[in-house]
């Protein structure tokens, strides 16, 4: 033969391996029986037809290192582990329960550990992660900054010189909506029915919290709607999702630990979350601080009371909506509803309850739409054709907005369909069935009390 | 990496660009398996992998393939279980999968026309809209591709009324060993001369690449429906088989599960099987709405008869799906009971069905094993699956062992290997327990005028040992089976 085989990577002992904490579980990863059921339902698979792009293959690379026959710093092995969306798409298709996600974290984890990086992307990461998204007020600050921006007429001015463009930063300019006018802070704003039944904690997130502040509200007003006292406890930080996603286990554990004890101190009802990302990872605390003794119990405490806020609306009775919402909307999963949340049924009943609202199915609903946590602003060419590919199927249905139920998508979404030339608007599941309970005009109901201040306040 | 290495690649892009190609180590790791049990094959990484877009690519990469003298292994979704799409010579994997494109359905012919790397479900669901649909249907009909289905001739739960994929092949462009493009068959169908098309389904990759394929469509049958009979055991369910097959009726899909399997499948999809019974039997009837409801009575009737403890009815697609889901995720779920399994895939005739299944039981008593049963009771089509965990000493021997009792089992049965899997590499050894050297000569003989040069797929199908035009290590393998001196 004229090529030999050039394949024995058993090079045993010269390879960086797996060491230190968060290691891909072994166990986990052998749990793959190589079935290859999980392919088609992957994003970066369907795009790319290629097997180490797909679910299968990035778990045989994790195992090729877990063996001593990859080396953890392969460029292959980063480029795949951080090409991967974690939208666990193929985690909630998986016949045999792979659990994909705390895999690729952990994977990741180990590169942030063993990786020589750049200096420059050491400190954008810190910054960016362990600054602004590790502490509340810098993040509001930032939004600050943004609104002001927004609505001080320079970002008119902006988008007509095209400074932006050759930054690469129109697309993330375009994503975003326009911010909330008013911020919701914890502590300061809480709704309660004439008779509440039971209570509810809002978890309100960085995003949520500022950018969708009326989102969080609407979520507020349904809940008490349906019998809640809703309230937003103090204390409370970032989720940590996007710091576990990028394999920075510490910072996440920090954030989760505050949480933890912030929720604590408003000890009963549950924890209503209306980001599916942030709710995937508060609902995975348990997981991420399972070898922590001091925290472990407190942790699966705090995990079993949060609830994605379309669960728990479903989960009784929904309070009949009056007011006729005449729309035909489609809907996108959010993949950490979907997929890490296996939530699917819920959303689709509170908006088939709505008098008047159309929703019509597009094709490859639950197909990630390449926002990603921040892989939209880090892969930004796999991120596009996921979003055009999206836009493509939402402009099939005849759809004037399209509802989802998470900020991620709910911006990456935006920017798709402007791309691609749709006027439809993004909206979130209770944003229409405030909407179809009359609104924040409405508010408070007929005979609802303000007990110290209920009725929203100026923060 | 070699001067040749470098040279062969830099050819390779220029036929299919950078993006097209891949050749580093860390790559070709992900292209060494396929969707076959560890342990039952050997994993193998091939030189190269060529991802083409279209035919006459795949051409070249062929000529280039006869060029070096290297071997070429066409793949699709990888989801095969006998490791057909494994390099096990090296050489170039030629990955069939950004072929995805379906070019034509007909309604008025009932044909369609595909790549082959088009995904058997995503065509049902591109046809049922227009009224068809593509009748087999492998349990891994979400991933696999209509080029493995072809190449494997995969049959599914359905197969019982409508056939196997070869029943639903038209015609075929294929690129040959040489790199030669031919069509064979046609819309036509019965096209004067040898029946090439026949010869390719089921092929294994080994006698050229699939290019296109004209399949049959089949109408949607106007009313569907979905039985699930519990029964206290397996073998109270095997003759409500028989009594449903004697009465005449046909079922679309007749399948039928164990205990372990439930056990396996229900807490993963919830669809309602009873985890106390013995076994649970599926029985999907349609056709004619009339037929099918009348068909459903007598068979809910013969289940009881045999013992049945419930009977549950689905008419509507939701809940028939969700029945569906958890038989067509049975094998892949078991990684939930157990880290490794061994499937095997025999044929029995149905009435030897009860017998069949007490000889996997008695296997698992006497192995200390626990086999959990999944079948295709219509055809007395036999999936036992071995469960054990390699990392115990000595499991992987006594799973070897067991295989061949349970292999011997069946053929003294008057069963065979079922071959819906394909051989591959994994059951090649064993192709001598049924075939006599003079069978597996004819079968030499035509692989011989497809592909003298033997580089198509090497290792698959044919036992070890042998290479093409010698038919005396068959022989020879021949004698030893007749002497009982056979080895796995
Ligand atoms: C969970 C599970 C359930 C399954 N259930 C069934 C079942 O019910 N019935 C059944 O029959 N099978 C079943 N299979 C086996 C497998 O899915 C089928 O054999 C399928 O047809 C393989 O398709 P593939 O695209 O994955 O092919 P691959 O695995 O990639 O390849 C299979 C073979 O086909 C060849 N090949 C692939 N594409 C081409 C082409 N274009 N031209 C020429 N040769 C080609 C390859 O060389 C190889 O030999 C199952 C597998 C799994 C994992
Ligand atoms: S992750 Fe699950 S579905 Fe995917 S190959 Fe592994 S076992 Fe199969
Ligand atoms: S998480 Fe999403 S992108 Fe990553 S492997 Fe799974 S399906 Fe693919």
């Amino acid at each position: 033969m004229a090529v030999a085989y050039e394949t024995d990577l058993a090079k045993l002992g010269t390879l960086t391996g797996y060491s230190g904490p968060d290691q891909p579980d072994d166990d986990l990863l052998r749990a793959c029986v190589h079935c290859g059921m999980c392919l088609p339902s992957c994003p970066t698979y369907r795009l790319t037809g290629q097997e180490m792009s797909s679910p299968r293959g990035r778990l045989w690379l994790m195992r090729g290192v877990a063996d001593g026959r990859l080396d953890l710093l392969d460029p292959i092995f980063d480029e795949q582990m951080y090409q991967c969306l974690n939208c666990r798409a193929c985690e909630a298709v998986c016949p045999s329960g792979v659990h994909y996600g705390p895999l690729v974290e952990a994977a990741r984890s180990q590169l942030e550990r063993h990786r020589p990086r750049p200096v420059w992307q050491r400190v954008l990461r810190r910054v960016a992660l362990g600054g602004v998204f590790g502490d509340q007020r810098v993040f509001r600050a930032v939004v600050g900054g943004l609104r002001l921006y927004q609505r001080s007429g320079l970002a008119a001015l902006v988008r007509r010189t095209g400074v932006l463009k050759p930054l690469k930063l129109a697309e993330t300019e375009r994503m975003m909506p326009p911010v909330a006018a008013r911020f919701l802070r914890p502590g300061a704003e809480r709704w309660t029915p004439s008779s509440p039944a039971r209570a509810v904690r809002l978890f309100n997130g960085c995003v949520m919290g500022t950018v969708f502040a009326d989102t969080n509200r609407a979520a507020g007003r349904v809940l008490a709607h349906n019998g809640a006292a809703v309230d937003v406890p103090v204390g409370q930080q970032c989720c940590g999702a996007l710091h576990v996603h990028a394999g920075m286990m510490d910072e996440a554990r920090a954030l989760a630990k505050t949480n933890i004890a912030a929720f604590e101190a408003a000890p009963d009802g549950e924890i209503a979350v209306t980001a599916a990302g942030c709710g995937a990872a508060l609902k995975e605390y348990g997981f991420l601080l399972k070898d922590d003794p001091a925290w472990a119990e407190r942790a699966r405490a705090f995990a079993d009371r949060v609830r994605d806020v379309t669960e728990l609306l479903a989960d009784r009775p929904l309070a009949v909506p009056t007011q006729a919402v005449d729309r035909i909307v489609t809907y996108q999963e959010p993949c950490h509803l979907a997929h890490a949340q296996r939530i699917t049924a819920q959303p689709r009943a509170i908006l088939d309850a709505i008098p008047g609202l159309t929703l019509v199915e597009m094709r490859e609903s639950s197909l990630c739409c390449g926002s990603a946590g921040i892989y939209n602003l880090i892969r930004r060419e796999m991120a596009e054709e996921l979003g055009d590919r999206k836009a493509r199927h939402v402009l099939e249905t005849p759809a004037t907005a399209v509802v989802t139920a998470n900020p991620g998508c709910a911006m990456q979404l935006r920017a798709s369909l402007a791309r691609n030339g749709s006027a439809a608007s993004v909206v979130h599941v209770v944003e229409v069935l405030d909407e179809a309970y009359g609104g924040s005009a409405a508010w408070p109901p007929e005979g609802g009390r303000e007990p110290g201040g209920s009725r929203p306040q100026r923060p | 990496m070699s001067r040749a290495h470098d040279h062969l690649i830099e050819r390779l892009e220029r036929i299919l660009g950078p993006g097209g190609v891949f050749h580093r180590p860390a790559d070709l790791l992900v292209y060494e398996y396929d969707g076959s049990v560890e342990g039952a094959v050997d994993t193998a990484a091939p030189v190269a992998v060529a991802l083409p877009t279209t035919t006459e690519q795949v051409a070249a990469i062929v000529r280039l393939a006869n060029e070096f003298d290297l071997p070429v292994t066409p793949r699709g979704a990888g989801t095969g279980l006998s490791g057909g799409a494994v390099a096990q010579r090296g050489g170039i994997v030629v990955a069939l999968t950004r072929m995805d494109r379906i070019l034509e359905i007909d309604p008025e012919d009932r044909t369609a026309l595909v790549e082959p790397g088009v995904i058997n479900l995503e065509l049902s669901e591109a046809t049922i809209p227009g009224g068809h649909f593509f009748a087999p249907d492998p349990s891994s009909q979400k991933a696999c591709t209509v080029g493995g289905n072809v190449a494997e001739n995969s049959g599914g739960p359905h197969c019982l009324k409508y056939g196997v994929t070869t029943n639903h092949v038209l015609g075929l462009e294929v690129v040959l060993p040489d790199g030669r493009v031919v069509w064979t068959g046609g819309r036509a169908g019965h096209a004067p001369g040898y029946d090439l098309t026949g010869a390719l389904v089921g092929s294994e990759g080994m006698l050229g690449i699939v290019t296109k394929a004209l399949v049959r469509l089949t109408p949607n049958p106007e009313a569907t429906l979905v039985e699930l009979a519990a029964f206290p055991d397996v073998e109270s369910a095997s003759l409500a088989v028989s009594r449903i097959i004697a009465a005449g009726i046909v079922p679309a899909a007749l399948e039928l599960m164990d205990n372990l399997t439930i056990q396996a499948v229900e807490p993963a999809y919830h669809a309602g099987y009873p985890m106390d019974a013995g076994a649970v039997l599926l029985a999907e009837l349609d056709g004619i709405a009339e037929d099918v409801r009348a068909e459903g009575e007598d068979v809910a009737v013969l289940c009881r008869e045999t013992g049945a403890t419930s009977v549950r009815v689905a008419s509507e697609k939701p809940e028939r799906d969700l029945l569906w889901k958890g038989r067509k995720m049975a094998l892949a779920a078991m990684g939930r009971l157990t880290p490794n399994y061994y499937l095997h895939d025999t044929v029995v005739p149905r009435t030897k069905l009860p017998a069949a299944l007490r000889r996997v039981a008695e296997v698992a008593t006497e192995y200390d094993l626990p086999i959990a049963n999944v079948l295709h009771a219509g055809d007395g089509n036999l999936h036992p699956l071995i469960l054990f965990d390699r990392r115990q000493p000595g499991a992987v021997e006594r799973v070897l062992h067991a295989s061949h009792e349970l292999l011997h089992s069946c053929v003294e049965l008057g069963g065979a290997l079922s071959g819906e899997h394909g051989i591959g590499t994994e059951k090649r050894a064993a192709l001598t327990l049924v075939f006599s050297a003079d069978d597996l000569a004819a079968m030499a003989g035509i692989k011989n005028s497809f592909d003298p040069k033997s580089c198509f797929n090497p290792e698959k199908l044919f036992p070890a040992g042998y290479r093409c035009g010698e038919v005396r290590a068959l022989r020879a393998q021949a004698l030893a089976q007749k002497l009982g001196i056979y080895a796995m």
